[in-house]
């Protein structure tokens, strides 16, 4: 009973702010083109779905081509700096600089680089620029984190240093990668919408161009609609790489 | 012949200054010895010493240098808890190069003798804190080390498997006989399962004394009942005290 209640309480206040919201906009008379009430926008849902679904699916690919890039690049570099301290020392001030630049400041630059045929390649390079950095930091953290003694033991039995980072390192680092690679999963659809924005034309039609051109139509209901679609396939990717976290930490942790 | 030996060793660490000896250990092979000593004495510093892990800042360590001729067992368990139970103990095998098929097998035979036959698939956390135990002893007997080195292996363990394990590790040892070297706090089992017990001063540790302890090995049932036993005991823990000054 307890479970149902529980379950049921998100839903239900959902559905207590959207009727406030409907009788809100009927009671006030408010012009469908500044908020329409959420039945408007449900039908604008229902009346655009093969659009929105196609340029949700858009989106959604372009997130994932980008977190599986992000996923082998960051995995690969801290490797590769785990086995020197002095490449450690090199190459970390510049991933921090990345983590740090706003995405829609580097997006025009990428944009020319990736040439005006090709903005799909520019919003794939933001998304992964975006997804690198806590699977990176993920990856460092974790690759350092095995149990000492394990490493002494490695010591004692003259392990050479790729059984060191593929027998015992890599290994320990599975729980932080997995937390890691969950965070990039959000932060490539974040990327991926907001280097659309900033690609702006028409070039790659995903979410982010929906919005904005129902934007420039005025057609509220539409942008909304958009936002929700937006919404759900954020909430869905997340909960699929929770889904994977769960499974895999069961997996590593053998119970 | 010895099978390792420490000549007057000096550890220093930067800031903590001295934390062992000058201190020296002759190992013969077969010998099983306790180091006793109070907190921070060094004794686990020997022992890292012993396993080359580590070098002293004066005087010389002999051991045997070969691969898998030291086995270490830690006071936790240290078992990857992502590998199966089969897979932890043939772990320095596979270090080694040793084909996996064969690897299994001996491990699976060293997991056998520590009676874990039946758990080789088992995953570290689906193990209890002794059958753990024993499957880091499997792991350092797969290689048939001449030396053994025991860390507190059973500080963590209730009393009743403490002393399952006490025992279980001496009739390993009657098998293939590889000298042991093994820190404890608790007097009573350093005189149960060491043929010298070896008492060590407050840090920076320094040979206190040392008492041979006689009698069978493996020992008999209700050998912590004898007067030898007794005896033995209060020779070790008067020694212990005075050398903490007491």
């Amino acid at each position: 009973m307890r479970g149902i209640v529980e379950k049921a309480a998100p839903v239900a206040f959902t559905a207590l702010l959207l009727a406030a919201w409907e009788i809100a906009c009927r009671a006030m008379h408010v012009p469908a083109y500044f908020l329409p009430p959420p039945s408007a926008v449900g039908r604008a849902l229902v009346d655009n779905f093969p659009t929105l679904a196609q340029a949700a699916w858009r989106t959604f690919s372009v997130a994932l081509v980008a977190l599986v890039i992000a996923s082998i690049a960051a995995q690969l570099t801290a490797v590769l700096i785990s086995l020197h301290p002095l490449l450690d020392r090199a190459v970390r001030p510049l991933a921090s600089v990345i983590q740090v630049t706003p995405v829609v400041a580097i997006a025009p630059l990428v944009l020319i680089w990736s040439g005006i045929d090709h903005p799909e390649r520019a919003i794939v390079t933001l998304a992964v620029l975006v997804a690198f950095f806590p699977i990176f930091s993920g990856a460092v953290t974790g690759l350092r984190a095995a149990d000492p003694d394990l490493e002494r033991l490695f010591d004692l039995y003259g392990a050479s240093r790729p059984q060191r980072v593929f027998r015992l390192r890599l290994p320990s680092a599975v729980p932080f990668l997995l937390e890691g690679h969950k965070v990039a999963a959000g932060l490539a659809v974040i990327g991926a919408v907001v280097a659309e924005f900033g690609a702006g034309s028409g070039g790659v039609r995903g979410l982010a161009w929906q919005i904005l051109d129902a934007g420039n139509k005025l057609q509220t209901d539409r942008m909304i609609a958009a936002l929700a679609v937006l919404g759900v396939m954020g909430v869905g990717f997340h909960a699929i790489l929770e889904a994977i976290e769960r499974v895999g930490l069961r997996w590593w942790r053998g119970r | 012949m010895s099978v390792a030996a420490l000549k007057e060793v000096e550890v220093d660490y930067p800031r903590r200054g001295r934390a062992l000896g000058p201190f020296s250990l002759t190992l013969a092979p077969g010998e099983i010895i306790a180091l006793v000593g109070p907190s921070g004495c060094g004794k686990s510093t020997a022992m890292r010493l012993l396993a080359g892990l580590e070098a002293p800042s004066r005087g010389e360590v002999v051991r045997t240098p070969g691969r898998g001729e030291t086995a270490v067992v830690f006071q936790a368990p240290t078992l990857a808890p992502w590998l199966s139970a089969r897979a932890n103990a043939a772990l320095p095998l596979e270090l080694a190069g040793v084909r996996g098929e064969a690897a299994a097998k001996r491990a699976d035979a060293a997991l056998a003798r520590v009676g874990l036959a039946g758990a080789e698939t088992s995953r570290p956390a689906q193990l209890s804190g002794g059958m753990a135990m024993r499957v880091s002893l499997a792991r350092a007997l797969v290689t048939e080390p001449k030396l053994l080195l025991l860390d507190e292996p059973f500080a963590a363990l209730d009393e009743i498997t403490r002393r399952a394990l006490a025992d279980d590790v001496l009739q390993l040892w009657s098998a293939s006989k590889p000298a042991i070297v093994f820190v404890t706090h608790n007097v009573e089992e350093a005189v149960y399962m060491a043929s010298r017990v070896v008492v060590m001063t407050p840090g920076p540790g320094r040979l206190a004394g040392e008492v041979a302890v006689t009698g069978p090995a493996p020992r008999p049932h209700g050998f912590r009942a004898t007067a030898e036993f007794r005896a033995t005991a209060e020779r070790v823990s008067d020694l212990l005290a005075q050398a903490c000054g007491r």
